[in-house]
């Protein structure tokens, strides 16, 4: 037995060794790269170019420079987040990779921290390019926004790694049966969490749960910081604390999910 | 129930009432054994005998439904962090990542087990599974026998204690296969390994086992070194043994 004794606490080596292996996958593959990079720019421009029509005619959208393509910068941030999360997890499904892993030191938690690092990674690579081209076709500029995208940032990345954590739970149990969960279920966020209207658009009974979701938060506090050029601190401070509750919850079901993946037999079973 | 075991003859790994069922089905039946460090033993049965449940529990994959299991005196699964460092395991149920190279992966699973100096234990294992040609080339690239010797160069990495083996010849050519087995025998002969190797082919079970348990429905049919099987069933070779097992024939109607 030539491996230090390291096995029981967590371990950053561990984690970096994950990220290693899916940061080899990831550069291996051109087609992998240019899809991070490719639909958030053609969404990017559609509403870009949307909002330049409208703002022609609408003095409102005038004024209101940039809420579509900020709007869709912050819906990429949510979206792709859970998606980078998920895409990586799934790619040790599709490499039937997961025993290995299973059997190896490696720990649930520093597994899922790879997968947030990775996210991260992920989005990097799309959004940093998509968001300078918003400033060289409609000189939207997200970075202006400075103190506040981080706190858009923060709370739509937490969001996103709770729901991914959540679908790898998922998948564990249910196996690839439950793969379209993975690339669907954000969608589901898309009308609840009012991303390109105010709360206000959706009717009362439906407001309840649109604000129970962190994301609502966000993009009303985005609406706010572009059209009356104030940023609402509390918007964000509620916003963080749904997302403790959120990831709370996801990290829960995800531990339940793998304790009974372990029952059912189903960690070597990855197919549906 | 096993009586408890001093220090110096503690086993390896200890099996005791295992019972695993799925939906009300026995896949595991009150099974137990214990393994004695440094043996090799060689898992029988028949497709759905519980030869791989048996060895997901033992890895910490499965939980038990009833019974234990116990690895290097860690209890399983509820222990396993506190031992799966000196462990390892080969299966045809599982692949290394494709796109990556033999390298990458093989360099990936090292810092997973936290090993001391990976790229010299990279460099002997591919001498020693005669790798070297095929460290830079993409796995999924390789064929099922260079595969099979990298999954086994993963399952070496840490210089496991314990190292459990499904089927590790399952798809290979006889001379691939007759390689592997030379190396596993030098891996034991070198490490004094607890090794587990569930099988379907009796002649590699004659020649790297010095004790055979058969399954049959989960149960243990037969526990017992290769020739004193032999002589009971009154057969020349296991493959013999092990249809008379399968086919229910007694031990004395065997041997007639």
């Amino acid at each position: 037995m030539i491996a230090s004794d390291a096995g029981m606490e967590f371990s950053f080596n561990r984690v970096a060794a994950m990220v290693r292996r899916y940061w080899y996958l990831l550069r291996s593959s051109w087609p992998r790269i240019l899809d991070l990079i490719y639909w958030p720019t053609v969404q990017m421009l559609m509403w870009g170019f949307l909002q330049v029509y409208i703002s022609q005619n609408s003095n409102f959208f005038v004024q209101a420079g940039g809420v579509f393509i900020g709007s869709v910068l912050l819906w990429d941030i949510l979206f792709r987040g859970q998606l980078g999360f998920s895409i990586s997890f799934l790619e040790e499904m599709y490499a039937r990779n997961l025993g290995n892993l299973m059997m190896s030191p490696l720990r649930p938690t520093e597994f899922l921290l790879s997968l947030m690092v990775m996210s991260i990674v992920r989005l990097a690579i799309g959004m940093i390019p998509v968001s300078l081209l918003a400033i060289a076709f409609f000189g939207f500029n997200l970075w202006a926004l400075g103190l506040a995208l981080a706190a858009f940032f923060a709370n739509l990345i937490l969001t996103s790694w709770a729901v991914g954590i959540f679908i790898a739970g998922l998948l564990l149990r249910n196996g690839l049966g439950a793969e379209s969960m993975a690339w669907t279920i954000m969608f589901l966020f898309l009308p609840l969490t009012c991303v390109y209207y105010p709360v206000a658009v959706l009717p009362g009974w439906l407001q309840y749960f649109a604000w129970a979701l962190p994301p609502t938060y966000v993009f009303e506090g985005m609406r706010t910081l572009l059209i009356d050029h104030v940023f609402r601190a509390d918007l964000m401070i509620e916003a963080f604390a749904l997302n403790i509750v959120l990831y709370a919850a996801a990290s829960l079901a995800f531990l339940t999910l793998l304790r009974s993946a372990r029952v059912q037999g189903s960690l070597l079973q990855t197919s549906e | 129930m096993f009586p408890p075991m001093d220090a110096r003859n503690a086993s390896a790994i200890t099996v005791d009432r295992l019972v695993k069922r799925y939906k009300g089905v026995a896949a595991v039946d009150g099974i137990s054994f214990r393994l004695t460090p440094g043996s090799v033993t060689g898992l029988l049965g028949g497709n759905g005998a519980g030869k791989t449940t048996t060895i997901a529990m033992i890895m910490g994959l499965v939980t038990p439904t009833s019974g234990s299991v116990t690895v290097l005196g860690a209890e399983m699964p509820r222990q396993r962090y506190r031992v799966l460092h000196r462990m390892n395991f080969e299966s045809p149920y599982v692949d290394m990542p494709m796109r990556l190279t033999v390298r990458q992966n093989l360099s990936v699973f090292a810092q997973l087990y936290a090993v001391a100096d990976i790229d010299e234990r990279i460099d002997r294992l591919a001498a020693d599974l005669d790798l070297t040609d095929f460290l830079d080339r993409p796995t999924g690239k390789l064929s099922a026998g260079q595969k099979t010797r990298v999954s086994l160069a993963k399952a070496l990495l840490n210089k496991p204690e314990v190292l459990l083996l499904d089927e590790p010849t399952a798809s290979l050519d006889p001379d691939t296969a007759d390689w592997v087995r030379s190396r596993l025998e030098r891996y034991r002969a070198e490490e004094s390994a607890t090794m587990l190797l569930a099988s379907h082919n009796m002649a590699e079970v004659e020649r790297l086992c010095e004790r055979v348990i058969i399954m049959k429905k989960g149960r243990i049919e037969d526990d017992d070194n290769p020739d004193r099987l032999l002589s009971r069933y009154g057969r020349e070779t296991l493959e013999e043994v092990f249809l008379d097992v399968a086919r229910g024939r007694r031990q004395s109607e065997a041997a007639k």
